[in-house]
């Protein structure tokens, strides 16, 4: 583990359900990241790749084991403080892009931003201009998701999970939805992001060609880890 | 509230302007309805009271009684004063008292009156009248007799007298002939008829005789009293606070048409009720549409929400968009219902000039403001619950992760 670590997990349990339907989805994950590092999670389909995400991005809690980022204990946070942690360091981009459909480009960048301020402003507007020139789409900041192509809103997602700067993206299968020549789109931009602003990104995919971007290969098997 | 939540609750609405127009035009529509209640409602009230205090004295100012009383309750002997049957309710001091009562406020009109009982008879025929005495060019202070009279003139001679129209019919006299009145003071004269009115109460049109003051103090055998003084005040309401106030100035006994009125009172409250029930159920309709159409929409936008709070928007600031969505509905469409209300009724005539079979609205007691100020709290209060329900959704299963 290196000394720079942004987060760290250690015997990370998750288990759905209770009794007889009790199923353990995660069975002790010991995991953590350096910062600006950008990591490839595979795994097959359901050993726990979603799940580990979204616990990692304080969205769910884990059942057991430790979950500590930044200094800050998790797993002992209050719901309102894991939400305040939440807007600051941690972005995310989804499978699909889950744009507000009534906002336009540039106002759904600003949103996690503007959640948190209560406000929009020109500070905002001004680093949601950047990141959108940055994602290739500063000709299209005033158009609405419904007139942009699959890959266009995807960048949209993936801008909008920097504006507020955050140490770690969490992005489960972003590419999942589209094709080869968006797909790699969508990886330059993450890959040339990570290298300029030194934010750190955690990619679910099950993508080889994907993952064959990425530095550092974290792989999981039913619900353990089995290389990292 | 912050401003962001403002921006989105708007930006949510301008953007569905279909939706948003139709859910403002069923909260336009339960206003309308709850206005149109209160004016007709109103104008009704106005109406009866209009109709029942048009021709009546406001204010009857007469002898007080003279009830049994018990004297020096504390002495061993009882002494009792019993009701005076001896001397006849009559205001025997009256001529001060007319310039008190005139500088009273409110009080419009003033006539003192001899009153009594006579029967009139024509040929074999007998029917007992109430005859009134007025004084010259106070014929019409309390009931308009001049605008009633369908046959004849109003001039009061000393041997005329004005009568109802039904006394006419059911006695077949016409103008010019010649009646015998006999009073209860058992005096006879005779008399021309001089005219004949219509004021459209019964009983005055059967059993009301005007007469010449004078005429009248002969006939009744009173040399210088006279029975009541009969008034009218602006605004009739006020009779009864007026009527207090007379009391005291005078000593005399003075009763409100609201006393004599019980019955039309209660008939106006339970309108009134009537009116608040079918008021109550336009502003539930407008809770339970908002709060449906507030239903709907969270469960369309689960995913908007869920990705809202996955990047940091508190509940607090998703339940504020909702209720802010819900009250800007309700406070749009009260003022669109409010604003078409008034011009709907803009039109009508006022309840002073509704003819019979029309309705008697009146804008006046349209109460627009209450009405936008309730549905505006009721939208609120719509939402409430549902912005709830959509604070507590869960990220992860919103976004299906
Ligand atoms: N809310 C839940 N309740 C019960 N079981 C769940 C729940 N969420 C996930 N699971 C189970 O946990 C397991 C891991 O699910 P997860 O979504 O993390 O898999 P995944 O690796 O992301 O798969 P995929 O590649 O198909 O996306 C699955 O067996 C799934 O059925
Ligand atoms: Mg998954």
């Amino acid at each position: 583990m290196s000394a720079e670590a942004i987060f760290s997990v250690s015997g990370l349990t998750k288990r759905f359900g209770e009794g007889e339907a009790e199923v353990l989805v995660l069975k002790g994950i010991d995991l953590s990241m350096a910062a600006g590092e950008m990591a490839a999670l595979l795994g097959p389909s359901g050993s726990g790749k979603s799940t580990l995400l979204t616990i990692l991005g304080t969205l769910m809690r884990a059942s057991g084991g430790t979950h500590d980022m930044l200094g800050v204990d998790l797993m002992q946070a209050s719901e309102g403080q894991r939400t305040k942690f939440r807007s600051k360091h941690l972005g995310f981009v989804f499978q699909f892009h889950h744009l507000l459909p009534d906002l336009s480009a540039l106002e759904n960048v600003m949103m996690p931003a503007a959640c948190a301020a209560g406000r929009e402003t020109r500070a905002m507007r001004e680093r949601a201009t950047e990141l959108l020139d940055a994602v290739g789409l500063a000709d299209r900041r005033d158009y609405r998701p419904s007139a942009m192509s699959g890959g266009q809103r995807q960048r949209v997602a993936v801008a909008r999970a920097l504006i507020n700067n955050p140490v770690l993206v969490l992005a489960d299968e972003p590419t999942g939805n589209l094709d080869r020549q968006s797909a790699d789109h969508v990886m330059d931009l993450i890959r040339s992001i990570n290298q300029t602003m030194a934010t750190s990104f955690l990619i679910s995919t099950h993508d080889e060609h994907i993952a064959g971007q990425c530095p550092r290969r974290i792989e999981l098997l039913d619900g353990r880890i089995v290389r990292s | 509230m912050s401003p962001y939540a403002v921006k989105l609750a708007i930006r949510h609405l301008l953007s569905h302007p279909g939706q948003t127009a139709l859910l403002m035009a069923g909260v336009a529509l339960g206003v309308s309805v709850f206005i149109f209640m209160s004016a007709l409602i109103g104008g009704l009230a106005t109406l009866l009271t209009l109709r029942t205090v048009g021709s009546i004295p406001h204010i009857v100012m007469e002898m007080p009684d003279r009830d049994p009383a018990i004297l020096s309750p504390d002495g061993h002997a009882q002494v009792v004063l019993q009701k005076d049957l001896s001397r006849r309710d009559q205001i025997a001091i009256w001529q001060p008292v007319i310039p008190i009562i005139e500088k009273t406020p409110g009080i419009s009109a003033v006539s003192p009156q001899i009153r009594g009982s006579a029967f009139i008879e024509r040929g074999q025929t007998v029917a007992p009248v109430g005859v009134i005495g007025v004084m010259p060019g106070k014929l019409s202070e309390i009931a308009n007799i001049d605008a009633a009279m369908v046959d004849g003139s109003s001039n009061l001679p000393a041997d005329g007298i004005l009568i109802g129209s039904r006394l006419a019919r059911d006695l077949g006299l016409r103008v010019g002939q010649v009646v015998r009145l006999s009073s209860d003071r058992g005096r006879a004269r005779s008399f021309r008829i001089g005219g004949v009115f219509t004021l459209g109460i019964a009983s005055a049109d059967r059993q009301a005789v005007y007469m010449n003051f004078t005429t009248a103090r002969a006939l009744f055998d009173l040399s210088t009293g006279i029975s009541r003084i009969e008034i009218r005040v602006v605004p009739a309401t006020d009779a009864a606070a007026i009527a207090e106030r007379l009391r005291r100035s005078t000593g005399l006994k003075a009763t409100s048409w609201t006393e004599d009125n019980s019955q039309l009172f209660e008939g106006l409250d339970a309108q009134a009720r009537t009116g608040i029930i079918i008021k109550a159920f336009s502003l539930v309709t407008i809770i339970v549409g908002i709060a449906s159409a507030m239903l709907l929409s969270i469960v369309r936008r689960q995913s908007e929400i869920g990705i809202m709070r996955a990047m940091g928007a508190s509940k607090g600031l998703v339940i504020s968009i909702f209720v802010l969505e819900g009250t800007l509905i309700g406070l749009v469409g009260a003022i669109v219902g409010a604003v078409i209300a008034w011009l709907a009724l803009l039109p009508l005539p006022p309840v002073t000039e509704v003819r019979s079979g029309g309705l008697p609205i009146d804008r006046a007691h349209g109460d627009f403001l209450l009405a936008i100020t309730l549905t505006t709290l009721a939208a609120m209060l719509a939402s409430i619950l549902p912005a709830r329900n959509a604070a507590r959704i869960d990220p992860v299963e919103a976004i299906g992760a």
